[in-house]
């Protein structure tokens, strides 16, 4: 069974707020989960299934259906960090194939900026029954230096540099210039990321995601109901997910689950790196965005800093566009967590809705990958697929 | 020494893990090897992450390794060096880097273990320059 071509992206849609002092976090779920149905062109009522992953408040699922007033026949809170909403839309096709609902309707929020929380330069514990934990907190990692650690070895085993990182930061800053709601608009350049203050070796404060409130929704839909709406039509070609980890202590930093994740949905969408024109990859830091394309199958393994030096990932400039919206690093992570952004940035594209500046001419197939977690730990990785119909 | 004036957070010990913490109390590191599979393991389970076996057992480890990667934490207050350290048994383990020049830590460089107090638990093991 596959769920290629059996489920369409529906509606989509990114709260403009970067900073919610004035919300509380269900409300900017429900208020994701209105602008996805309006942009659909549903209504709350036609929702029966709903997806939410680790931000949602309470009970997760339970008390975000509760708050919204959905009545649901399906439930799905699969939590894999920032890499969840990827893994959603692919689970939401599945259950649309096996018939578990019609119309499946998955939100994110949070309000770190809000909440005054030390995103990546705190160590962050989930608590002392983490099996984990007593072997890795005292050591003071933190979401930056676990990531770092990746960079210093992908660095000393491929000859990787930093300028070759700074343009993955370039060309986000190239395409967040056009966009008005993206926190930084100011186009920077190799030198500025490069001589900017050191947080952890060797990633730079401009190889940092930035850090919002906000959130978002997306709706994925059985094909029928796709058809009787007035949008563009996006379908869901093929996905994968993986969760790598330590290995039992045969740590190996320099590649992520996108080698599992990766080929799983090139193949279940029976396309090639080659026939993707755009693509959107979680970028919490820029080192993430080139292992994962290596990853992904764009180069060989240690080629990234060659595949994403020179303007090659600028719209309108390089091979390979890549988050046109600004992505992690220069427009929006909201909550902490940045897949869902992914896949909303990924369907303006094949709507041809990206900004005119950034626009992806002849963008019939995307992809969107995100990563959970941490590349230095454990991360879940996952990869979609869409075409344009 | 830079990287050692930071206050360490105590790890939560459990009945799984108490013989590890037990050892670390007088200096000594233990790792996890499976009787079934032979393979040693890091971070310590009762069960083998690789064959699944409940013949796991505690083996004393040699305290030597080479750093597989590290970063130096700038923008803590009091910066520090966090490392993945490849023990010469086999197993990777996170840790810190410590007694050291924190400029001149270097991948592949030989290091050796160093328990360092936490604050109000058992120690845990550092390591610094060979």
């Amino acid at each position: 069974m596959t769920i290629k071509g059996k489920a369409y992206i529906a509606g989509i849609f990114e709260h403009p707020t970067r900073k919610a002092d004035d919300k509380s976090l269900a409300q900017l779920h429900a208020e994701a989960a209105a602008g996805a149905l309006g942009d659909a062109g549903l209504t709350r009522a036609d929702v029966d299934g709903y997806f939410c992953a680790g931000d949602a408040p309470g009970l997760g699922g339970l008390s975000m259906a509760d708050y919204m007033g959905l009545k649901v026949r399906h439930i799905d809170t699969t939590e894999s960090g920032g890499s969840s909403y990827v893994i959603h839309v692919a689970h939401a096709a599945e259950a649309i194939v096996t018939g578990k609902c019609n119309v499946a309707l998955i939100t994110l929020a949070g309000r770190p900026r809000a909440e005054g929380m030390a995103t990546g330069t705190a160590p962050r514990s989930y608590g002392p029954a983490a099996p984990d934990v007593a072997f890795e907190f005292p050591f003071g990692p933190t979401v930056v230096n676990q990531y770092a650690m990746a960079a210093m070895r992908h660095m000393h085993q491929y000859g990787t540099t930093s300028a070759q990182l700074a343009w993955i930061k370039v060309a986000a800053s190239q395409h967040a210039q056009h966009n008005p709601h993206a926190l930084l608009r100011e186009v920077v350049t190799v030198e500025e990321v490069v001589s900017s203050p050191i947080i952890a070796d060797p990633l730079h404060r401009l190889d940092c995601c930035v850090i919002t409130d906000g959130g978002g929704a997306i709706v994925v839909t059985k094909p029928e109901v796709a058809k009787s709406l007035k949008r563009p039509l996006v379908r869901v070609l093929g996905a994968g997910e993986a969760v790598k980890h330590q290995m039992g202590g045969k740590v190996d930093l320099t590649y992520t689950g996108a080698v599992w994740s990766g080929p799983a949905a090139f193949a279940e969408a029976g396309v090639t790196p080659s026939d993707v024109k755009y693509v959107s990859i979680y970028d919490s830091f820029t080192i993430t965005v080139l292992i994962t394309l290596e990853d992904l199958g764009f180069c060989p393994k240690g080629q990234g800093g060659k595949l994403v030096a020179d303007g090659n990932l600028i719209s309108g400039v390089g091979r390979l566009p890549f988050n046109t919206d600004g992505g992690g690093l220069c427009n929006n992570h909201p909550g902490n967590r940045g897949g869902l952004t992914k896949v909303v940035e990924a369907v303006r594209q094949l709507r041809g809705e990206a900004h005119p500046k950034v626009q992806v001419r002849n963008c019939d197939v995307a992809l969107a990958h995100g990563t959970g977690g941490s590349l230095a730990t454990r991360h879940g990785s996952a990869t979609l697929i869409m075409g344009r119909e | 020494m830079a990287g050692s004036a930071r206050t360490i957070p105590p790890p939560p010990v459990n009945p799984e893990t108490k013989p590890f913490w037990d050892a670390a109390a007088q200096g000594r590191l233990l790792i996890k090897r499976c009787t079934a599979c032979d393979e040693p393991h890091w971070y310590p389970r009762a069960i083998c992450p690789f064959c699944g076996s409940e013949r796991t057992e505690w083996m004393e480890a040699s305290g030597h390794g080479t750093i597989y990667s590290y970063s130096v934490f700038r923008r803590a207050p009091i910066p520090y060096a966090i490392a993945y350290v490849t023990l010469a048994e086999g197993p990777t383990m996170m840790t810190n880097i410590v007694d050291c020049d924190l400029d001149a830590i270097r991948i592949g460089q030989a290091v050796r273990v160093a328990f360092k107090p936490t604050d109000g638990g058992p120690p845990v093991p550092m390591f610094a320059p060979a």
